[in-house]
């Protein structure tokens, strides 16, 4: 207790005189966990007297072959910078961090062996398991490839008819019968001598609304109402995005005025799906 | 795992290695004191002071008695690898950038930097088993290929010498004459500075590292090229693994480039990649720097890297990455 009252000049002379008075290192264990706890004490800078307790789990390796060497080698006292290296330096640690190896595939594929080698691509494992499926239309190639990565795409006819693909729409695709792999605008497209005028006319006189729809109502299913009327390029069912719920409405685009004409005298009121539908014109959006 | 960070440099990693039975981890880096380690637990056993400058490359004896370095004041030190002391040193007229034993320690071979108009030169040392009687002069001087010769070993019994650096050729010359005996040929082999050199446990084939970012395997006797691992970061540092088909491979962007990118954009990790198979197994990622160093431990169960961030990595093998399948 007397330690307290010390003042830092007297400890700067003789602070290795003082060592005595501390209680000696005290070593616990190892436990049955392995777990040994050595007890210092030790003057820090400000003179007060620290206790440090330090606490490791000795691990026996089942795998540690040391030879005779390398066991003596263990005993060696510390020399250079470590011979007088105080405890708190902490110049190893343990990393708090887990460090995998980080596989460039996922670990569970395996390379050698041809069928698994697609487990990783699911494109590429429906092209194998349901090989009928992939057609080229291009080419009209059953299984080999998809129509985008068709080798013929270059030397395919131009197609001769273009409906505007609403997104989703697969029975509208499918109907056209057409479809490339590259990206061609729609005005280079087959077709677009018309598709000038045509286009700003679908906007706001060739436009259909249909509104009471029922929930069930379908792109597919407005497409089979409206194409008895004449040809149409668009189908268009409004979907909530998060509950992908219809919302109740759409819109139809036909190609000819006359023929949008008959649809809404013929259609208007007409019961759909227990609902009586109601078809105008689509009022254009002031812009 | 959980690697083992061994903070005991305050400079950039230079080389690591360890002695034949794997219990003993030496570092050398920008600062001029190497170091010992314990290679299981990373605990410092002691530091080597007496260097001037930068040390650069380290070997260690057969037995774990001796250990020389080659450091930039111009010297190569021997010392005791048990109490720190140092036996001898060899002084040089420029930077000695590379050292290594030969098989039996009776030999060393170091060579020199181009330095103030000297060329670049890889001198011979025999090595005494009494310190006292160690003499400093060379059995053999070969002045030859322009620029550094970043690292330099000992063939096949000792018959030959290869080195390899600035110029990306490698070379092997005649231990007795001095001849060159064989030369790379340009157009395969490396196209930028080879950085490291690391031979196999047998010492049939040796892997090199370079700025090229590829490293390239190569017969010891043939100096013939056997494999090519490519990568998309210039090589630093190469090892073998010992005990599977495996080479690990660091590096990362320049030192200089490091402040202004990210450190995922950095490629910091070093890569395994299958010796045969040349095919990528995996990244260790963890250094806040490129790579500058990395050692097998000779039982192939763990590895350590040196990073230009002053840290050396150990890395004990998970179980799992012995059962790795290609």
């Amino acid at each position: 207790m007397d330690m307290g009252k010390l003042r830092w000049g007297e400890l700067e002379d003789d602070a290795e005189d003082l060592d005595f008075l501390l209680p000696p290192r005290v070593v616990v264990g190892p436990d049955e966990n392995g777990v040994k706890k050595v007890i210092e004490y030790r003057f820090d800078e400000a003179g007060n007297k620290v206790r440090v307790t330090t606490t490791t789990r000795v691990r026996k390796l089942t795998r540690a072959r040391l030879s005779k060497r390398a066991l003596e080698r263990r005993s060696w006292p510390k020399f250079g910078d470590a011979a007088h290296e105080d405890a708190g330096a902490r110049l190893t640690m343990v990393s708090t961090e887990e460090i995998l190896l980080e596989r460039p595939r996922a670990p569970g594929s395996i390379l050698s062996l041809p069928f698994l080698l697609v487990a990783g691509d699911p494109l590429a494992a429906m092209g194998k398991a349901g090989a009928v499926l992939m057609v080229c239309r291009t080419c009209g190639k059953k299984g080999d490839h998809w129509t985008s990565k068709c080798p013929y795409k270059d030397l395919a006819p131009p197609t001769d008819s273009f409906i505007d693909k609403p997104p989703g729409a697969e029975t509208v695709a499918s109907q056209s019968g057409s479809g490339k792999g590259a990206y061609v605008p729609p005005s280079m497209r087959a077709g677009a001598e018309r598709s000038g005028t045509e286009m700003r006319r679908r906007n706001d006189e060739n436009s259909v609304r249909v509104t009471n729809l029922s929930e069930d109502t379908r792109e597919p299913d407005l497409m089979e109402l409206f194409r008895t009327f004449g040809p149409v390029t668009r189908v268009y069912v409004a979907v909530d995005q998060k509950t992908g719920v219809s919302r109740g409405f759409g819109f139809v685009n036909f190609v000819n005025r006359e023929d949008a004409e008959r649809a809404i005298n013929k259609l208007n009121g007409y019961g759909y799906d227990n609902l009586i539908l109601r078809v105008e014109w689509a009022t254009p959006r002031p812009n | 795992m959980r690697p083992i960070l061994m903070k005991g440099h305050e400079r950039p990693l230079t080389f690591l290695k360890y002695n034949r039975e794997g219990d003993l981890l030496f570092s050398c880096a920008k600062d001029h004191n190497p170091t010992v380690w314990f290679a299981d637990n990373g605990e410092r056993l002691g530091t080597y002071r007496g260097h001037n400058g930068a040390v650069w490359c380290c070997d260690v004896s057969r037995d774990s008695m001796r250990l020389i370095t080659g450091s930039a004041d111009q010297t190569v030190k021997l010392w005791n690898v048990q109490t720190g002391a140092q036996l001898y040193s060899f002084n040089f007229d420029s930077p000695a950038r590379s050292v290594d034993f030969s098989v039996g320690d009776k030999l060393a071979v170091i060579t020199t930097d181009p330095f103030m108009g000297l060329p670049s030169t890889i001198q011979v040392k025999r090595i005494a088993r009494d310190p006292n009687e160690q003499s400093s002069e060379s059995v053999l001087t070969i002045k030859g290929p322009q620029g550094r010769i970043n690292r330099v070993t000992w063939g096949p019994l000792n018959k030959t010498i290869i080195s390899a650096g600035e110029d990306a050729v490698v070379r092997v010359w005649d231990t007795e004459t001095g001849q060159l005996l064989k030369e790379s040929d340009k157009e395969t082999g490396h196209q930028k500075t080879v950085t490291s050199l690391s031979k196999s446990a047998d010492g049939s084939h040796f892997l090199t590292g370079s700025l090229d970012k590829s490293a390239k395997l190569w017969d010891a006797r043939t100096l013939t090229l056997i494999k090519t691992y490519v990568t998309e970061r210039p090589v630093n540092a190469c090892a073998i693994s010992p005990l599977l088909d495996h080479v690990v491979i660091g590096g990362g962007q320049e030192a200089v480039h490091v402040t202004t990118t990210d450190r995922r954009a950095g490629k910091f990790e070093a890569k395994f990649f299958h010796k045969i198979l040349q095919e990528e197994i995996g990244g260790v990622k963890g250094h806040f720097g490129p790579i500058n160093a990395l050692a097998f431990n000779p039982d192939g169960r763990s590895f350590s890297s040196g990073g230009e961030d002053g840290y050396v990595r150990l890395h004990h093998f998970d179980p799992d990455y012995f059962n790795i399948k290609m």
